[in-house]
């Protein structure tokens, strides 16, 4: 396997259960060096793709490769190179952290001095210390998660499937497993389920949002914040009296794609100048309403939010 | 292998943490005690052998192991941890042996820890232990038996009270097939050679020469056979339950 290569090849996949499609022609490829962001509403298949990639499920149609190997040809092949944390962090409750562990350990074919290292580090990393012999069960949600990530990533595996991995995590938490995974993407492909649409702007290299079963859109998330709607819109607050002739105003500009009043308090209005085609407005903005002495109290450039592209895209489908 | 026998030890000693074990460990011991000397007549019998306590295992385990297997596969299913066991590099035949050896083994502790019958019938008298030993092995693979029908039943459902049930009607019927009773039912619509087959399968007929230290091929194979083919049937579910 070289080192540029095709860790993760989803081609046309298809999965039915009964009338339900639930993963409807997906094909996606992940590189090694990627990591990348599983959006998409709840029910829209991003768990269900993760479980047929991870070998648990069966495809319907299509076919899916992890390194080379196919998944319902050579399961085995395919699940050694797999570190997987399934959605909801399922764990034997009966055990404790350091028990689990040891048991993946065994499974895995790990031993030797190497055990103890691999064990160690990852125990450290996720800050397990402390409760490495308390039963799974007893523990609190973010506890259970970090011990579901310690095993999915104890062989240091060259492809790690992480469904929502920061779910339950206080801030500072979210903040560690985060930069864990940033440190980790250079050598492999990291696929990574969320909601938290901060998350994929934070840690992500690419962003796929899927939408009743399909893939609505496959890009950088900066690429994608740019496709919102409020991307490069410039906002500014007038004198509740100016509003009108600030509308006309602006209006009349090139590549304005609209106005919007966004409250009007204590005299005051707000208003959202929509950019055609997320072209920077700022300055001929600006310059209109300040030349016909509209004095404005603030004037801004917005960046546009990934939670309205998903919006509009995920509604849409 | 080395994958059947990590499992089975995860599995076995999973049974241990929780307090259920050892309630039943104590059950199954208090009952084959008393239904021994008191049903059984052990003392009043009068002779060197174990056959009041032998008789009645049929009856124990069919209570029993529906106990001790129900939980193999209805509680993973449940909680989820089936989705992480299954994407381990292990087959699932792997997983089905390896869940199946540690409630054997779980039995066959529960069945070592009887000996105080074994000292007993030695300090009251000479029995012939070889007799004995042979008993002892037969009655563990008839819980086997018992418990490989259990793991198909817990395999079906995730609810364990449900698997119990299952297990427990299918130990039933299989138990009571030799019985004139189930015969004549079954005489009604099946041909002879049907109804004759159905009394091979009883478990009380396929146990009896065992319990008296016969080493009856027939029996063993018959409870072999049973273990072989519900293991498979036990894969087959598991496989096609994916994605339920």
């Amino acid at each position: 396997m070289g080192t540029r290569g095709k860790l993760v090849e989803i081609d046309d996949l298809t999965k039915r259960f009964g009338p339900i499609t639930a993963v409807d022609g997906i094909s996606l490829a992940v590189e090694r060096g990627e990591l990348l962001g599983f959006l998409g509403p709840n029910g829209a298949g991003k768990s269900t793709t993760m479980k047929i990639v991870t070998g648990y499920l069966p495809p319907s149609a299509g076919r899916v490769t992890v390194c080379g190997f196919d998944v319902v040809e050579q399961p085995i092949e395919v699940k050694r190179r797999i570190g997987y944390l399934p959605e909801g962090a399922p764990a034997y409750g009966d055990m404790t952290p350091l028990g689990l562990l040891a048991f993946v350990a065994d499974i895995r074919g790990l031993g030797g001095g190497v055990r103890r290292e691999r064990l160690d580090e990852v125990i450290e990393r996720l800050a397990l210390g402390t409760v490495l012999r308390q039963p799974i069960e007893t523990l609190s949600k973010g506890f259970k998660r970090r011990v579901g990530l310690a095993q999915a990533i104890l062989m240091d595996p060259d492809v790690l499937i992480l469904d929502e991995p920061t779910d339950g995590l206080d801030p500072n938490q979210k903040h560690e497993v985060r930069a864990l995974l940033r440190d980790m993407a250079p050598g492999k492909a990291i696929v990574v389920s969320t909601h938290i649409l901060e998350e994929v702007e934070a840690v992500c290299t690419r962003a796929v949002i899927i939408a009743n079963g399909r893939i609505v859109a496959d890009e950088t998330p900066q690429a994608l914040k740019a496709r919102s709607a409020l991307h490069n819109a410039v906002g500014l607050t007038l004198a509740a009296e100016a509003v009108a002739r600030a509308r006309a105003l602006i209006e009349a500009l090139p590549g304005i794609a609209g106005v919007e009043t966004l409250n009007r308090v204590d005299g005051v209005a707000e208003l959202r100048v929509l950019s055609a085609g997320g072209a920077d407005i700022l300055a001929p903005v600006r310059e209109a309403v300040t030349g016909a002495g509209l004095a404005p109290g603030e004037i801004y450039v917005e960046r546009g939010e990934l939670d309205d592209v998903f919006r509009a895209l995920t509604q849409r489908a | 292998m080395r994958n059947v026998l990590i499992i089975a030890r995860r599995e076995l000693a999973a049974y241990f943490t929780s307090p259920l074990a050892y309630v039943f460990i104590v059950i199954f011991l208090a009952l084959s005690g008393g239904l021994t000397f008191f049903i059984g007549g052990f003392l009043e019998r009068g002779q060197a052998d174990l056959e009041a306590f032998f008789d009645f295992h049929p009856w124990l385990y069919l209570f029993l192991m529906p106990a001790v297997g129900m939980r193999l596969w209805a509680e993973e299913r449940k909680a989820g941890t089936i989705e992480f066991l299954m994407t381990l590099p292990i087959t699932t035949a792997q997983a089905v042996v390896g869940k199946f050896l540690a409630a054997w083994l779980f039995a066959g502790i529960a069945l070592a820890l009887t000996f105080p019958m074994w000292i007993t019938v030695n300090y009251l008298g000479d029995p012939d232990n070889g007799v004995i030993l042979a008993a002892y092995l037969g009655s563990w693979l008839m819980a086997g038996g018992f418990l490989a029908l259990s793991a198909c039943a817990s395999a079906l459902t995730r609810n364990q009270v449900v698997a119990f049930v299952i297990a427990a009607a299918a130990g039933f019927l299989f138990l009571m097939s030799g019985l004139e009773m189930v015969q004549a039912f079954f005489r009604a619509f099946a041909p002879e050679g049907v109804v004759r087959a159905i009394a091979d399968f009883s478990f009380l007929a396929n146990f009896e020469a065992i319990a008296q230290g016969v080493i009856d091929l027939r029996g063993l194979v018959f409870f072999a056979s049973l273990i072989v083919v519900g293991l498979t049937v036990n894969t087959a579910i598991v496989e096609l339950k994916k994605g339920a």
